[in-house]
C-alpha cells in the first residue's frame, strides 16, 4: 500500500458530461462585463454548482465526464478555474479550445474517465511529475500523460513562457 | 494522395503536403478579434509576449459585436480603449458598433475567402467555411499569440463528411440540416475533427454560415463548404456576397477520393423541421415529435440565423399576420449590410407590421449580456446556436433552437410549430 507523504490532499470534485463554458463562466460574469476583474475568482460554476468557488482549495482536482469545456472560446472559463488553484482536470474528452486555453494557461488536462473510480469529495494525492493519483483508499491510478508535443508546453507552464524561452510553437521543430 | 478540403488548405499553408493527425505551424492569413476578449489578448500580446505591435494590420480584423452599443461604463470604456488601440496599431479594418457581428461582416467585406486560414477569438469562428476557408475558434492566448507572430499551431483534423442529397421541402432549411446533424453526431461527434458539407451547393453564402457555425456545437475545429456554386440554381446573392465562390484558387478541389473519418447521408426531401430542446444542442427532436410547447419570447437573430435570408423567410409567413397575444419577437439583424436589405425590400417592414422589434445589428441576447435577456422560467425559441442552461440569461429560462420559418409559426400561434400549418393557409 502506498504511504501517503507530505503532499498536500486534494478534494476531488466531480462533475457530469458536456459541461460547457457558459457553465463554467456565464458570458454575464466575463472580465469585459467586470467593474474588478480580479471578482472572476468568485465566478466559477457561479450558477451550476455556487459552492465550489468558496470551498475549492489550491491543487484540488476536477473530475469530469466526457467534453468538458465544449462551447465558447472564452479563455476566461479555464482562467478562472487557474484563479482559484484548481490543480488538474480530468475528462475522458476535452472541447477542443477549451484544452488549448487550458494547456496555454499552464493548467493540467489528463485524458481518463475516472468517473466510475472516484466520487465526490473524495480525498487524493495527485504526482504531476508522475501523472500518478493516490486515492484515499489505498489505490493508486496512472494518468495518461498529454501528447508527446504537448507536453514540452505544459512542462515550461504554459503557451507564453514556452514561447518565449525557445521562440517556436509546440511541435515545431527547433 | 487525395486530400479532404482541411488537408489541402494546411498542405498549401505548411508548404508540404500533410495528412491527418499531423501537427503544422502555418502561417496565418486573418486574425479577428471582437470585444469582449480583445482587452485580455490586448494584454497578453503587450505585457506577457512582449510584443509592441501587430504583425500585419492589415491582415487583423477588429469587431464591436459583443456588447453593442455599450450597456455599462464598463463595456464603453473598454470599447474606447479599444478603439484608440486599433488606430494606434493601424488597424484599418475596426468594424464598430452597428456593423454588425464579426463572421458575417467579414465575408461581406470580401476579408474572408477560399482556401484562407483564419483564427477568431471567438468559437464560431468556423463560419468563415461558409466560403471555403479554413476558419477556427481560439481564446486570448492564442490568438494574441498570433498577433505577435502572425503564426499558429494546428493538429491537421480528419474530416467529417455530412452527405445532403435532394432539395428542402417547403418550411424546411439550413438550420433544420445542421440540427439534424447534429442529433446524429451529438455534442462531441467531430471534436479536434472538421466537417465538410456536401450537396449544399444551391445554398447561399449566409445559409452555408448556418451549417459552418453549427459546426462548432458538434465540437468541429471547422466547418467548410466546398465553395461551388450550383449553376442551375445560383444562389441568390446580391451585393456582391457569392464572389468569393466564383473566385476559388485552383489548388483547392473537391477529391472524390479523400478520407472521412465518418460519414451521415441526410435525405432533405425526408427532413422534417427540427428542435433542440433544452440543454444541449445535440438534444433534437422532429418538431412534429415535440409536443405542445408555448413561449414567452421568439428570437430571431445571430450569426447562425439573423442573415438577410432568416429575416426574408420569417417575413413570408408573418405577412399580414400578427404575434400572438403575450408573445414578444426580438429580431437583430447578424449584419448592417443585412438590416439594409430588408429594409430596402419591405421585409423590415412586414416584421415591424407583425409586432416584432428589431436591435441594433450584433450578437445581442446569444451571450444573455444584453437586448433581450431571459427571466427565470421563460421559454425562448431561438434561430441561434447554444441553448445551454443560463446562455441567454437566468438558468431557469428554456431555450428552444429552430430555424427562422419555425420562429415566425412560433411567433403567430404563440407555442412551437410547424411553418407548413401557416404556409399552407398564406399560399391559399
Amino acid at each position: 500500500m502506498h504511504i501517503l507523504t507530505e503532499a498536500p490532499m486534494a478534494r476531488v470534485w466531480m462533475f457530469g458530461q458536456d459541461i460547457n463554458t457558459d457553465q463554467i463562466v456565464p458570458g454575464r460574469y466575463a472580465p469585459y462585463m467586470l467593474k474588478h476583474e480580479d471578482d472572476l475568482r468568485n465566478y466559477p460554476f457561479i450558477e451550476h454548482r455556487p459552492d465550489f468557488a468558496a470551498q475549492v482549495r489550491p491543487g484540488d482536482v476536477i473530475v469530469a465526464g466526457n467534453n468538458f469545456g465544449c462551447g465558447s472560446s472564452r479563455e476566461y472559463a479555464p482562467l478562472a478555474l487557474r484563479m482559484v488553484g484548481v490543480g488538474a482536470i480530468v475528462a475522458p474528452l476535452f472541447a477542443r479550445i477549451f484544452f488549448r486555453n487550458a494547456l496555454n494557461l499552464g493548467i493540467p488536462c489528463f485524458t481518463a474517465d475516472l468517473t466510475g473510480q472516484l466520487r465526490d469529495g473524495q480525498q487524493v494525492e495527485l504526482d504531476l511529475e508522475q501523472g500518478i493519483l493516490h486515492t484515499d483508499d489505498g489505490r493508486t491510478i496512472q494518468l495518461p500523460p498529454p501528447p508527446a508535443f504537448l507536453r514540452e508546453v505544459w512542462a515550461a507552464g504554459g503557451i507564453v513562457p514556452f514561447y518565449r524561452a525557445y521562440g517556436r510553437f509546440p511541435g515545431e521543430h527547433a | 494522395m487525395a486530400q479532404t478540403l482541411s488537408e489541402q488548405i494546411l498542405s498549401r499553408a505548411a508548404g508540404r503536403p500533410v495528412r491527418a493527425g499531423e501537427v503544422v505551424t502555418v502561417d496565418v492569413d486573418l486574425v479577428m478579434m471582437h470585444d469582449s476578449l480583445s482587452p485580455s489578448i490586448i494584454r497578453v500580446l503587450h505585457e506577457e509576449l512582449g510584443a509592441e505591435r501587430v504583425w500585419d494590420p492589415e491582415r487583423v480584423a477588429v469587431v464591436i459585436d459583443h456588447v453593442a452599443p455599450a450597456a455599462s461604463v464598463q463595456t464603453a470604456e473598454k470599447q474606447a480603449d479599444l478603439r484608440r488601440w486599433a488606430r494606434a496599431q493601424g488597424i484599418a479594418h475596426l468594424f464598430d458598433v452597428g456593423r454588425g457581428i464579426s463572421h458575417p461582416v467579414l465575408v461581406e467585406e470580401g476579408l474572408a475567402r477560399p482556401g484562407m486560414i483564419i483564427l477568431g477569438s471567438d468559437s464560431h469562428s468556423t463560419a468563415y467555411g461558409c466560403v471555403g476557408a479554413f476558419g477556427t475558434g481560439m481564446g486570448t492566448t492564442d490568438i494574441a499569440l498570433a498577433l505577435a507572430t502572425g503564426r499558429t499551431w494546428l493538429r491537421v483534423p480528419e474530416t467529417v463528411l455530412v452527405r445532403a442529397r435532394g432539395r428542402f421541402r417547403p418550411g424546411v432549411g439550413p438550420k433544420d440540416l445542421a440540427l439534424r446533424a447534429a442529433r446524429a453526431l451529438r455534442a462531441d461527434g467531430a471534436t479536434y475533427a472538421a466537417v465538410e458539407w456536401h450537396g449544399v451547393e444551391f445554398l447561399s453564402v449566409m445559409e452555408r454560415m448556418t451549417l459552418a457555425t453549427l459546426s462548432i456545437e458538434v465540437g468541429a475545429k471547422a466547418g467548410i463548404v466546398p465553395p461551388g456554386v450550383d449553376r442551375g440554381q445560383g444562389t441568390g446573392d446580391r451585393d456582391g456576397l457569392a464572389l468569393p465562390l466564383a473566385s476559388v484558387p485552383g489548388w483547392l478541389t473537391l477529391q472524390e477520393a479523400a478520407e472521412y473519418s465518418q460519414v451521415v447521408e441526410i435525405d432533405l426531401d425526408a427532413l422534417e423541421p427540427q428542435v433542440s430542446a433544452p440543454h444541449t444542442v445535440d438534444n433534437v427532436t422532429d418538431l412534429s415529435a415535440l409536443g405542445r410547447v408555448a413561449v414567452d419570447v421568439v428570437y430571431l437573430g445571430t450569426c447562425t440565423n439573423g442573415h438577410y435570408e432568416d429575416m426574408a423567410a420569417a417575413a413570408r409567413l408573418l405577412r399580414g399576420r400578427r404575434l400572438a397575444p403575450g408573445v414578444r419577437m426580438l429580431v437583430v439583424p447578424a449584419s448592417a449590410r443585412a438590416l439594409q436589405r430588408a429594409a430596402e425590400d419591405g421585409t423590415l417592414a412586414t416584421l415591424l407590421a407583425a409586432g416584432a422589434t428589431v436591435g441594433t445589428p450584433g450578437c445581442g441576447a446569444c451571450i444573455g449580456r444584453h437586448m433581450g435577456v431571459l427571466a427565470p422560467g421563460e421559454v425562448c425559441l431561438f434561430t441561434g446556436n447554444r441553448n445551454f442552461r443560463g446562455r441567454m440569461g437566468s438558468p431557469q429560462a428554456s431555450i428552444y433552437l429552430a430555424s427562422p420559418e419555425v420562429a415566425a409559426a412560433t411567433a403567430i400561434t404563440g407555442y412551437i410549430t410547424h411553418p407548413q400549418e401557416l404556409l399552407a393557409s398564406a399560399e391559399a
